[in-house]
């Protein structure tokens, strides 16, 4: 009964890891064709990190903007990640779960900006957190704000 | 109220300093309870419940900040910073702050 039982939980890793690895390579995917999408849709934006305008700018208005997303890691990666962590190295599960969430938070913040009418982004930031240090304290989820001075000519 | 992450205001001049501004609010989040997070847990992307309680978070916090600089008789907030730091299991704090004044 006991050897059953092991074997069933072996079973529910390997079947999470199959959901993840299989749900979440589609996932990426599909979010990888919106983000570059919406990135060519954007392009007219400008978005810089300088925190003068230029003397040509004159005297716009500005607005505050932002940005935010929560992007949550697959069992498949995480799984992959926690392997890592053994030898240490670069976690490349995980670089790509970041650039997707700073993108898409800088997608966003564009989003707002572009329906102020603003044609630049200054002094643009980002901020990282990770959410749900859980019970295995390992990183799940985290969240990217990113934020600027919108200026509407 | 002219809110930015500029130093100053394109084309008005400070004339008063009124010192530093802040708004926080601290915030539990636990990914656990929630099943819907706990599948996305497992397929992976986004966590939409938790960007827009986060936002809304972070929109109280600008808020409140927004009232002390009113308190403070300011008519903006600039260079404007956020941050999170955990300050327990599962707890967050989001903090904004800037620096209030009075343009022209």
């Amino acid at each position: 009964m006991e050897y059953l039982a092991e074997l069933w939980q072996i079973l529910l890793v390997v079947l999470l890891l199959v959901l993840g690895y299989g749900f979440g390579r589609l996932a990426e995917r599909r979010h990888y064709r919106s983000i570059l999408r919406r990135e060519d849709a954007f392009g007219d934006l400008i978005v810089v990190c300088s925190k003068t305008l230029p003397e040509s700018a004159g005297a716009p208005a500005t607005r505050l903007v932002m940005g935010s997303v929560v992007i949550s890691v697959d069992y498949f990666k995480r799984f992959v990640a926690h392997l890592r962590m053994l030898f240490g190295g670069r976690v490349h599960t995980y670089e790509s779960l970041l650039d997707r969430a700073r993108r898409e938070a800088l997608l966003r913040m564009q989003a707002e900006a572009k329906a102020l009418g603003a044609a630049m982004i200054f002094n643009t930031r980002f901020e990282t957190s990770s959410i749900s240090k859980g019970q295995d304290k390992s990183v799940g989820s985290v969240e990217v704000l990113a934020y600027g001075t919108a200026v509407i000519p | 109220m002219i809110t930015s992450t500029l130093e100053n205001v394109p084309g008005r001049t400070i004339t008063q300093h009124l010192g530093i501004v802040q708004g926080s609010t601290v915030r539990a989040k636990n990914i656990g309870r929630d099943i819907a997070a706990s599948f996305k847990n497992i397929v992976g992307g986004e966590l939409k419940g938790y960007s827009e309680l986060l936002g809304e978070s972070r929109k109280e916090a600008f808020e409140r900040m927004i009232q002390q600089a009113e308190a403070k008789g300011a008519n903006a907030v600039l260079n404007v910073r956020f941050t999170t730091s955990s300050v327990a299991q599962g707890a967050s704090e989001i903090l904004a702050y800037g620096s209030a004044v009075v343009v022209e």
